[in-house]
């Protein structure tokens, strides 16, 4: 009888075996379990945010033609998908021997803002905040301090003792918004225009907090446009409908400039001030304008060399 | 409890194993091309784009380049008639339909002096008088200063005697707006002409009322809560 008491005992392995040891290993191996699980939660989430082919794309400089092909495609479809729109995607590059600069006359314009509204509308912006890449500054006459002007003026212009500023990206030869981005999601090509891999950008905003004139945006929603209010000429590297959660700027509207016609917001001023051309053309517009005029660029002492001239005349 | 400490345990390498396995075959798949042929083969694809728009550039240029057009006024201005005839007809009539009959009168400068026509009309336009410009011997056309007649299609003529700062400006595309292309290798230009932006009788471009404001965060009104100025504001807090 006392011989079997202990055998009883043991036929309860789980309690007796029980030891401090496997209890702590078990404990810990779950911990990791957990831990490396909520590490990659937000791969999940990313899953479920965009496509296999989309996570796996490589840098826009990097893409094969057929590579660029796919991805055109893939970007022409979503569209399509999300904004019932028919779009056709570019892969607009630069043209050889040209250098794109822009000047603006400060005595002819008079902050009337069309620019703002063309912009708006050319490169496909979120309708509901009225982005755009263009902010026209009402400036106090005798400054160009861009920081003593103001955005918020409304009514009839101009007004007499103001002079208006509009200010986009200055597509600088040395832009530091291109130095501070940590996945070389934004360059500068041969053409002079600054440009942004929206696909590659992770949206760390950087480059805005770095750019002196304020021209980068953020999406921070979703854009929406109506289907009808599309605008279809789209081009990959500029006025494509960008996702949410990256940086976007102008592009001099590269997909209407490398192709030869006018930006959207020249075309828009109804007073004229703005001049665009190849600076690399001795007989251009914009070469006698730098030659003729006493022209000024936007925070010299930064030494950011923008590629955008003002002048008065 | 060593058994499932040892099944967790396995657990945990297995899926570790299962998570460096996708890896490896994502950069297998991505890395499917070796990196010295695909940068060769894109190198090449570059070189032969960038010489094909050049030749195209080139042949362009060879072949034609494109006007810039400046917009012209379609003629004469015809003066709309205010009433109606027996039949209920308006219509418009020619500046000669009633100065052709009239002798021009080179004492009127303003349009204050005028009696019958054109009264209340904005002038703003300097000194010069009304016959500056208009023709007194004929109204369908104007006239230089020196006399000549030029037609209201070459209107631009008129204005550059006085305006030719302006003139010189528009003539370099720094003065006057624009549509079209920039590289008149591949398209046209077209420019407005004075009187598209500035009433020839009223010249100084009109005010405008700003539509369109985007909303972000540098349109807020600038707040002034925290400078507190003199003890005053302070003895709240």
């Amino acid at each position: 009888m006392t011989t079997t008491e202990p055998s009883t005992k043991r036929s309860l392995p789980i309690v007796e075996n029980f030891g401090r040891r496997a209890a702590v290993k078990g404990a810990f191996a779950t911990l990791g379990a957990g831990a490396f699980v909520a590490a990659i939660s937000p791969l999940r989430q990313a899953a479920k945010n965009s496509s296999a082919a989309e996570f796996m794309q490589q840098h826009y400089t990097e893409l094969s033609a057929d590579q660029k092909a796919d991805v055109i495609a893939r970007l022409e479809a979503e569209t399509k998908e999300q904004y019932g729109a028919d779009v056709t995607i570019a892969d607009d590059r630069p043209i050889p021997g040209t250098k794109f600069v822009y000047a603006i006359n400060l005595s002819v314009c008079n902050g009337n803002g069309k620019c703002v509204e063309a912009c708006h509308k050319e490169n496909n912006h979120d309708r509901d905040t009225n982005q755009s890449y263009i902010r026209v500054i009402e400036m106090p006459k005798g400054t160009m301090d861009m920081e003593q002007g103001s955005t918020t003026y409304s009514g009839a212009v101009p007004k007499d003792d103001k002079f208006y500023l509009p200010v986009q990206c200055q597509q600088c030869d040395e832009p530091p918004c291109v130095d501070v981005c940590p996945v070389k999601a934004t360059w500068k090509e041969e053409d002079g225009i600054v440009v942004v891999d929206y696909n590659w950008c992770i949206g760390c905003r950087y480059c805005e907090a770095a750019c002196p004139y304020h021209a980068r945006r953020f999406n921070w929603k979703k854009p929406e446009v109506p289907a009808e209010e599309i605008n279809p000429n789209q081009s990959y590297l500029s006025n494509r409908v960008r996702p949410v959660g990256v940086v976007e700027k102008c592009t001099y509207c590269l997909h209407r400039t490398r192709r030869g016609k006018l930006p959207a917001c020249l075309e828009a001023c109804p007073t004229g001030a703005r001049v665009f051309g190849n600076i690399l053309d001795k007989d251009s517009n914009i070469r006698w304008i730098l030659e003729n005029k006493r022209v000024y660029i936007l925070k010299e002492e930064l030494g950011t060399k923008p590629a955008f001239f003002y002048y008065f005349d | 409890m060593p058994r499932i400490a040892n099944l967790i345990f396995a657990g945990v390498v297995c899926l570790i194993a299962s998570m460096l396995s996708v890896a490896v075959w994502q950069s297998g798949t991505d890395a499917n091309t070796p990196p010295g042929v695909e940068e060769s083969a894109q190198s090449s694809v570059a070189q032969s784009s960038v010489a094909q728009s050049s030749v195209a550039q080139l042949s362009d240029k060879a072949k034609t380049t494109y006007p810039v057009i400046v917009r012209k006024p379609s003629g004469p201005p015809r003066i709309e008639l205010a009433g109606a005839d027996p039949q209920g007809r308006t219509g418009s009539v020619a500046c000669s339909t009633c100065h052709s009959v009239r002798e021009p009168n080179l004492e009127n400068k303003t349009a204050a002096t005028l009696d019958e026509f054109h009264q209340g009309m904005t002038f703003d336009h300097g000194a010069i008088a009304c016959y500056s410009c208009h023709d007194p011997g004929g109204s369908d056309s104007l006239r230089l200063a020196d006399g000549t007649k030029v037609s209201y299609q070459n209107v631009m003529t008129l204005c550059s005697q006085c305006h030719s700062k302006q003139a010189e400006s528009f003539a370099h595309g720094a003065h006057g707006g624009m549509n079209g292309h920039w590289d008149l290798s591949r398209g046209p230009q077209m420019k407005n002409n004075c009187i598209d932006c500035h009433d020839p009788h009223s010249p100084s471009y009109p005010k405008m009322i700003v539509g369109f404001k985007p909303k972000d965060r540098f349109n807020e009104p600038p707040t002034d809560d925290h400078h507190h100025e003199g003890a005053a504001s302070h003895d709240d807090h």
